[in-house]
């Protein structure tokens, strides 16, 4: 059975600004709304996070004075690495660096869902199903910070030989996304999560058979390459007004902007390291 | 004037608080209540009818009584409480058939509100977060109580179009939870240990008795034509629901063959109706903000209605349930509203 359109259904209520009637806090709780778990983020946070950010990565931050310390914003970083821990690093640079800690909200996409302990740990740990309301809520509603990686699996399941050549940047929507809700976009490189799991290989076959949505040849775990990170000056979307976000060309050429962006600090940043490892 | 009321599906616990909550308003003149069968709660001055969903009997009620709101919250949402036939029956048959008896030119009904429920919106993993009115599901229904909710919702559409001098009004409700309320919801948390589903937290979220009631009555007395979300504020997840009952959460149902589980699980009593399956997967949240934007404020939030309801279990088969041991008699009924030597108008009326 389909489901045709349906017409709406009378006049809608009048227009108020819904942001008044989003729900109060309740102090006692200690998952929020999302489905995010403060007991067990600030339990992975102090240990796996806490090892992997100062004594494996040694993680390096650049420019976190350009993540805004109040109101939305919205994050985009390149993707790499068979099981990318750039996510988790992100946030923990805004957590460990930036003058006014914040929690980052990361997208994921929608399998994940889909794939039992995996999901409820992702989400647990400030994974959002990547749907365009799910963004808007967080960065118009709730003027919170989230992390996109435009490039999606295509970034993650791309081969070593192809590292840090960012992919197509999806089909735009995130910055459909910030334009709607007039946050600014602050663009993310970060250079190290390719050589931390490499993929040398797919393996075609087996991901056939287990239904996964691919199945690196992969070094487990982690390798210890020196991870840096350099947050970029904000891209002021907020100033062009929430109409931009019809303008496919606007929204395309800002996308491409961002990705030049990124693309032209990874390469500098590949130019001055002198060892993935140090 | 006042206002002249039809509810359906008066034996529910829905339509019998219904009528309750009206009748304590003066600007209600008239209540009138129909359903197959008898009344569960006391009813002062509202008028009951036992008749099914025949249109042509409803329809000569509707007109002799001269009714102008129509309050229709008689849909089934919970598989577990009916056949699959009778609910298709009641749902989509039904539903059109209280809809035939409200249209027509020379029609006194002005105004219908429907109860619906929040599995229009079903749950799948590519669904957002929180589902708002003017969304629509990313796939076609999969449980028939769910292709259910969406027939009927759309015939009251095509109801809406057709008649622009009535203000419609639907009501999405997410689950409801709460002493008096039987659902396989409620069952499932009474259980010693809260089951889930292994590897799934899934969001939930709950409305309290009395913001069922609440929610139904403000769309009665307001016009407020559209569809509405009606939830408690706040969405839980499935483990945190489980330690606010104090219970231990047990997810012992396995992710794969979940549905062959559920079969087992029915044979040891325990039942697990497909739409609730989904629910235990992915979960499900709406924005409840544009009900409360149109003025309604809820009394109690997700996580209230879930800790009303630990101290219902608590004490349940201790305390005396409100409402039991209402035995509704005809003749008793008949005489109270009839018959000139009781004295009326002094409370009891």
């Amino acid at each position: 059975m389909t489901c045709p359109p349906l017409p709406a259904l009378g006049p809608a209520p009048p227009g108020a600004d819904l942001r008044d009637h989003l729900p109060a806090l309740e102090p006692d709780r200690t998952v929020s709304d999302w489905g995010r778990s403060e007991r067990l983020e600030s339990l992975v946070d102090r240990t796996l996070y806490g090892f992997l950010y100062h004594y494996w990565f040694r993680c390096e931050v650049e420019g976190i004075e350009h993540v805004p310390a109040a109101g939305g914003a919205l994050l985009v970083a390149n993707h790499g690495g068979a099981l990318p821990p750039d996510a988790s690093m992100i946030a923990k640079a805004i957590r460990e660096e930036h003058p006014r800690p914040r929690p980052l909200h990361f997208t994921i996409e929608h399998w994940f869902k889909t794939y039992p302990l995996l999901g409820a740990f992702v989400t647990k740990l400030g994974g959002v199903p990547a749907h365009p309301a799910n963004v808007q809520r967080l960065l118009t509603d709730e003027g919170q910070l989230v992390l996109v990686f435009p490039e999606g699996a295509k970034g993650t399941e791309k081969l070593y030989k192809d590292r840090y050549k960012l992919r197509r940047f999806g089909r735009g929507g995130f910055v459909e996304a910030a334009l709607r809700a007039e946050v600014p976009l602050v663009p993310v490189a970060l250079v190290g999560a390719e050589e931390a799991m490499p993929t040398f290989a797919q393996l075609g076959l087996l991901r056939r058979l287990t239904g996964l949505i691919y199945v690196p040849l992969a070094p487990l775990p982690y390798l210890p390459p020196k991870f840096r990170l350099r947050f970029l000056a904000p891209v002021a979307t907020d100033r062009l007004g929430a109409a931009a976000a019809d303008d496919k060309g606007l929204v395309q050429e800002v996308a491409d902007e961002i990705r030049a962006r990124i693309q032209d600090a990874l390469v500098d940043m590949l130019a001055q390291r002198r060892s993935a490892w140090v | 004037m006042g206002r002249r009321v039809l509810i359906t599906g008066l034996s529910s616990f829905w339509g019998g608080r219904l009528a309750q909550a009206l009748e304590r308003d003066p600007d209600v003149e008239v209540i009138v209540g129909v359903s197959p069968e008898d009344p569960t709660c006391e009813l002062g001055r509202t008028e009951y009818v036992r008749v099914g969903t025949h249109h042509a009997l409803l329809r000569r009620i509707v007109d002799a009584a001269a009714i102008d709101t129509v309050l229709d919250t008689r849909l089934v949402v919970d598989s577990a409480q009916a056949s699959r036939r009778a609910a298709h029956e009641a749902n989509v048959i039904g539903t059109m058939n209280i809809l035939a008896a409200c249209s027509g030119p020379d029609s006194p009904v002005r105004k219908v509100v429907v109860k619906s429920s929040a599995h229009y919106y079903g749950c799948e993993p590519d669904d957002p977060a929180y589902f708002d009115e003017t969304m629509r599901r990313p796939h076609p229904p999969r449980t028939p109580i769910e292709r259910d909710i969406v027939e009927a919702e759309r015939a009251v559409r095509a109801f809406a179009e057709r008649s622009p001098k009535v203000s419609v009004c639907v009501l999405r409700f997410v689950d409801g939870l709460g002493p008096d309320l039987v659902t396989s919801h409620a069952r499932l948390l009474g259980l010693p240990a809260v089951p889930g589903i292994l590897g799934f937290d899934p969001r939930y979220q709950f409305v309290g008795e009395d913001d069922i009631v609440g929610a139904l009555e403000f769309a009665a007395r307001r016009d407020l034509p559209g569809t509405f979300n009606a939830a408690g504020d706040g969405v839980l997840v499935l483990s945190e629901i489980a330690s606010l009952l104090g219970k231990p959460f047990a997810p012992v149902l396995p992710p794969l063959g979940t549905g062959l589980a559920a079969v087992a699980a029915r044979r040891l009593g325990i039942a697990l109706p497909a739409e609730m399956l989904a629910q235990l997967r992915f979960g499900r949240a709406v924005d409840n903000r544009r009900l409360k934007a149109a003025g309604y404020h809820f009394r109690t939030t997700s996580r209230e209605t879930v800790l009303a309801f630990a101290e219902h279990l608590r004490v349940r088969g201790i305390a005396p349930r409100a409402g039991t041991g209402y035995q509704y008699e005809r003749e008793v009924e008949e005489f109270l509203r009839r018959s000139p030597a009781v004295r009326r108008g002094s409370g009891a009326a």
